[in-house]
């Protein structure tokens, strides 16, 4: 059923986002030089209208849900990559120093030390990217991927009210309730790191 | 020259003198100015050489090229007699202790796992690792029940830095690296750690180099005191030497004590 499709669009495209994303953060945190390139490229697939991007996307990946899902993860990396950097970048620079005189290595530091303390902050990342994708799956329905936008869609073709709130309000809810759970998940890693 | 292994083990052999400083050089990559200018030391066993020297004379600077968080433009560093140019440094930091003045503690990590990280790292069996840092706690005077399972933001200032020496100790490392480690405490709690760490270098035997701007500090707690001055050493001798050299560098600090 759509409300499926419309979950499966966000799921997996936030989980690509967050594969790409997190490494590049971690890039942009450790070497100076990436972060300009890394942020600002981001910042940049942000700044396209949805619709638009889907847009251009059609004529090279066809209509269909991998052309939602590729577009979802183009808007999900701003957010991901973006905290990743911050959450890393902001962890005491005392600790590092003190982790790398001990004689930890970079993998060990960022396993056991940076990702641990920028766990809630990229978290706040994912929970961004999780909301702002229900919001535009929602237009995945105008090329034909399916999801909670078919019922909008068709509802305002046919000037039906009951057909767009059948689409709108579990698209809503959605957003709601993926906004708390992640925010609960959140909170608890932050406090922890505290 | 090679002696037993130490305790625990590790790729230094017990040889006098433990540290050796040859004719050190760093230059500023970008402008080659030298912050560390041609200076040569050694410090034994039981022997805390105190770096002396104000603001950006150098101290730090040298602290961190001999455990190569900086690699020296010229000049070499030895321990236990081999060059430390010639060991991975990762694994060289893990065989050297190292105190800073912000501390450093892993916030997530509680005061045993902080203590505990590089037997961690060299994976010690667990209970080995429990037992060392109930040993170390008790030696910098936390009492192990109380301390192993609190947390950094528990802590007092005073309290995270005898966490931070545990840690520095844990691996029974032959050199401990301290820069300015009192110097954000207060100073009734600086001269209790002081005067405790006076007693621990006794009974440690370890060499130590201590980076300090304080002269109070490093007469009280070095077996030898080098003033750095503009990068080079100005003066190395016994604190008593010091007190009685005419040397204007060091006329300039003990006036300034």
């Amino acid at each position: 059923m759509l409300l499926v499709q419309h979950i499966g669009l966000v799921a997996i495209s936030t989980g690509i986002a967050v594969l790409i994303g997190l490494p590049l953060g971690v890039l942009a945190a450790r070497r100076p030089g990436w972060r300009g390139p890394v942020l600002a490229l981001a910042n940049v697939f942000q700044t396209i209208p949805s619709l638009a991007l889907f847009g251009l996307l059609i004529p090279v990946f066809g209509i269909g849900a991998w052309t939602a899902i590729t577009a979802l993860v183009v808007y999900a990396l701003l957010p991901i990559v973006r905290n990743t950097y911050a959450g890393i970048a902001g962890v005491d620079p005392a600790v590092r120093e003190a982790g790398r005189g001990m004689g930890m290595t970079e993998g060990e530091l960022l396993r056991l030390v940076e990702l641990p303390l920028a766990a809630g902050v990229i978290l706040a990342g994912v929970r961004v990217a999780t909301v702002v994708s229900v919001g535009i799956a929602t237009i995945a329905a105008a090329i034909g991927a399916g999801g909670l936008g078919v019922y909008i869609f068709r509802g305002v073709a046919a000037v039906d009210d009951t057909l767009i709130l059948a689409g709108a309000i579990p698209a809503a809810l959605l957003a709601i309730l993926a906004d708390a759970l992640l925010g609960f998940a959140e909170r608890r890693l932050v406090w922890r790191s505290r | 020259m090679a002696s037993a292994r130490s305790r625990s083990g590790g790729i230094f052999e017990e040889v006098n003198p433990v540290l050796e400083v040859r004719d050190l050089r760093y230059e500023l990559p970008r402008n080659g100015r030298a912050l560390v200018d041609g200076v040569s030391f050694s410090v034994g066993a039981g022997e805390t050489l105190v770096l002396l020297g104000r603001s950006g004379a150098g101290k730090t600077t040298t602290l961190r090229l001999l455990n190569r968080l900086l690699v020296p433009t010229a000049g070499a560093v030895l321990i236990a007699g081999q060059p430390t140019a010639a060991v991975e440094a990762t694994q060289l930091r893990r065989r050297i202790g190292y105190v800073i003045q912000e501390v450093g503690l892993f916030p997530h990590f509680s005061v045993a796992a902080n203590v505990g990280l590089v037997p961690r790292l060299a994976q010690w069996p667990r209970d080995r690792i429990e037992r060392r840092v109930r040993e170390l706690l008790t030696l910098v005077g936390l009492d192990p029940d109380t301390f192993a399972a609190r947390f950094p933001h528990q802590l007092s200032g005073g309290q995270r830095q005898r966490v931070g020496v545990a840690r520095a100790l844990a691996a029974d490392p032959p050199l401990l690296l301290l820069d300015e480690p009192f110097g954000a405490l207060d100073a009734i709690t600086r001269l209790e750690l002081q005067r405790e760490f006076r007693a621990l270098e006794g009974r440690l035997g370890k060499a130590m180099v201590f980076v300090t701007h304080d002269v109070r500090e490093g007469l009280l707690l070095g077996t030898r005191i080098g003033l750095l001055d503009a990068g080079r050493l100005a003066f190395l001798g016994t604190p008593e030497e010091f007190r009685a050299s005419s040397l204007p560098e060091v006329r300039q600090f003990m006036e300034a004590a």
